[in-house]
């Protein structure tokens, strides 16, 4: 009760002293505002990275692996030394893997090769070739927009059939329809069977949109005859990862041949991994991030701290007159802090209402509005400023001697 | 002036120690304050009882110490040696929170220039001691307008102090002390800022309070207010001088109706 009427006398006070001092208020305030908004900003676009990035790594599939010559992520150099020495994956040991594994869905092996690709007077380079059997759909997690997938007859047959990318088909035919139609590909003709749909997300840019995918034996006959694979293994649920991960790694490695007391000199990948390496790189951009605008905030809060000295030392006898009725330290105390929080929490406030607009205009450049996390974390961060930024004129408030106070002009 | 004065004797709820117990026992008080190399000596060993519902006068020049025997027996000070007992609790050894304490219960300060807050109404101003005391808010508001009434401000209360007159302003202040109903309403030349005529306005108002049974200290240096109390114990140089009790007779009635 006491603290009820103690808190609403000191935000009446704050008011009042904020209202007789405008100027100096809203220039006080204005460091808070200016940090709030860059921290906010800085704070949804590490959220909207975040969210586009987790979008685009769906498309590998949580239940997929990835096995590989290489590691994604290398501990140190003699790790790569030590894999850069190992033999190739080949299609006979992914035919043999893909017979003996029972606990997962699907296996496909990829080849990869970078060509340039053309229709008609058009060309596209810089395009990833992918060799493939229809299993790819499965194990990949692509979706077709148009016509389909080639089959496994195409597959084992080696016809010179093609899936092309969003990017691709909107490159090469523009408006045209790509169904049917003979693309080069290196040089080669390929018929397009079936456009994927488009994947976009923050490896948009980097090319899950701008493939071509083949039958592996077309891709062997016409490219690359011994190309180094991945497998990618579709476990279909997620209960059975570290089972089928188990059972895939004993029959992949009976398969190469290697013995019991040797490592594996293969990788399995997951997206895990991947998550795991993009959540600490994440972590370190948004500290090192949120610490830089946060000193434009540290700033602003300095500006807090001197005006409240200002503010104690003008209303001295102020202080004198509440501490001879009966006002204790921290009746004082909490008057000064709540007149700094009441100033920072309508700067944090101001903040907002400059920063929120900014996002949603930012929109696509930042990956989303800024989400509600941020606004009540800037909340209770211009809250915290004012307090902390107060104290030291509070307390210092606090203690004066009530004699020495009431005599001061 | 036919105002009805309400003034109440002090809270029976602080009636724990015996009514034998003089409400202010002061006993060989002394204050030093060093400044720089030098000690100033404000008070050098002061002696003095007041009893409950007195009315004293504290007179003597400028450097005389009464300032500083004020704030002691105000507790805005505390001595620097001696004993001052307050309703039988010894208040020396206090710290600054209890001090704040007996200040809002047992302390209504006057001073001579007001010291309202300039930026509430007077009804605000009346209250602030109530917030402190942790009151609620009906009662805060019941009280406060009440103690407004009684010093005839009933149509002044949303008025903030540049809004009144002197006279009007120390009236507000003297609502003030009297709201937490304390035991020693302490008053620092209260007139030293009005014109006469307005000065023994608020002398009658005194007066008044002092009839009701409250005990009310001057601090003056004024021969003709401190005549108005029954008491009046003259300081100087750090001691007192002499401590002489007025005949009731010579009460100056006429200003009463």
């Amino acid at each position: 009760m006491r603290f009820l009427s103690e808190l609403r006398e000191g935000l009446g006070i704050a008011w009042n002293a904020i209202l007789a001092n405008k100027l100096r208020s809203v220039l006080t305030t204005l460091g808070i505002v200016i940090g709030i908004v860059t921290v906010t900003l800085m704070g949804t676009a590490i959220a909207g990275f975040r969210a586009s990035f987790l979008t685009a790594i769906a498309a590998f599939g949580t239940d997929v692996f990835h096995v590989q010559r290489f590691s994604w992520f290398f501990e140190s150099e003699q790790d790569w030394r030590d894999a850069s020495k190992r033999q190739q994956i080949t299609f006979v040991q992914v035919e043999e893997l893909a017979r003996q594994l029972t606990l997962s869905e699907s296996v496909a092996p990829v080849a990869q090769i970078g060509l340039s690709v053309g229709y008609a007077d058009r060309n596209s380079s810089g395009v990833q070739v992918l060799g493939s059997t229809d299993q790819y759909l499965k194990t990949s997690g692509s979706v077709i927009a148009r016509g389909r997938f080639f089959s496994g007859a195409e597959s084992s047959g080696g016809r010179p059939v093609c899936v092309i990318g969003a990017n691709v088909a909107s490159n090469l035919f523009q408006t045209l329809p790509p169904l049917g139609e003979a693309i080069r590909v290196g040089d080669k003709p390929f018929s397009v069977v079936g456009v994927l749909e488009k994947q976009g997300g923050a490896f948009g840019d980097m090319g899950a949109d701008d493939i071509v995918i083949i039958p592996l034996e077309q891709f062997r006959y016409q490219f690359w005859s011994n190309p180094d694979l991945n497998v990618q293994v579709k476990v279909g649920s997620l209960e059975r990862m570290d089972e089928a991960k188990e059972e895939l790694r004993g029959v992949f490695r009976r398969i190469r041949g290697v013995r019991p007391s040797e490592a594996d000199d293969f990788s399995i990948n997951q997206q895990d991994q991947f998550l795991d390496a993009f959540n600490r790189v994440l972590a370190i951009i948004g500290s090192v991030g949120l610490f830089i605008t946060g000193l434009s905030l540290f700033v602003g809060g300095i500006g807090i701290m001197n005006i409240m000295f200002v503010s104690v030392t003008e209303r001295t006898r102020e202080i004198g007159i509440r501490k001879a009725i009966g006002a204790k330290r921290r009746a004082i105390l909490a008057q000064f802090l709540t007149e700094a929080a009441v100033i920072c929490l309508i700067g944090g406030l101001m903040g907002l209402a400059i920063s929120f607009p900014i996002s949603l205009a930012l929109q696509s450049r930042l990956g989303g509005a800024m989400p509600l996390s941020v606004v009540a974390l800037a909340i209770l961060v211009s809250l915290v400023t004012g307090l902390a930024s107060g104290f030291f004129p509070a307390w210092r408030a606090a203690r004066m001697d009530p004699v020495e106070a009431l005599r001061s002009e | 002036m036919g105002r009805k004065l309400h003034a109440e004797a002090p809270d029976p709820r602080r009636n724990l120690t015996s009514p034998d117990v003089s409400l202010i026992l002061i006993d060989k008080l002394a204050r030093r304050y060093v400044m720089g190399s030098e000690t100033v000596h404000a008070l050098r060993g002061v002696d003095l009882r007041i009893e409950r519902g007195e009315y004293a006068a504290i007179m003597g020049p400028s450097g005389s110490g009464k300032s500083t025997l004020m704030n002691l027996i105000g507790c805005l000070d505390t001595p620097s040696s001696g004993t001052y007992r307050l309703n039988g609790i010894d208040v020396g050894e206090m710290d600054d929170n209890e001090l704040a304490d007996i200040r809002n219960r047992e302390i209504g300060f006057v001073f001579q220039t007001f010291n309202l807050l300039a930026r509430s109404t007077a009804l605000h101003n009346v209250e602030l001691p109530l917030i402190y005391a942790g009151v609620s808010f009906d009662e805060r508001r019941d009280r406060a307008v009440e103690a407004l009434e009684h010093v005839g401000l009933s149509d002044r209360m949303r008025h903030k102090p540049n809004e009144l007159s002197g006279g009007q302003r120390q009236r507000v202040a003297i609502a003030r002390a009297l709201v937490t109903r304390p035991s020693i309403i302490l008053a620092d030349e209260p007139t030293g800022n009005l014109d006469s005529k307005t000065g023994h306005e608020i002398l009658a108002l005194f007066d008044e309070l002092s009839t009701k049974g409250n005990t009310i200290i001057v601090v003056t240096h004024e021969e003709d207010v401190a005549r108005r109390a029954r008491r009046i114990i003259r300081i100087l140089d750090g001691l007192v001088e002499s401590d002489e009790q007025a005949k009731v007779q010579e009460q100056p009635a006429m200003t009463r109706v």
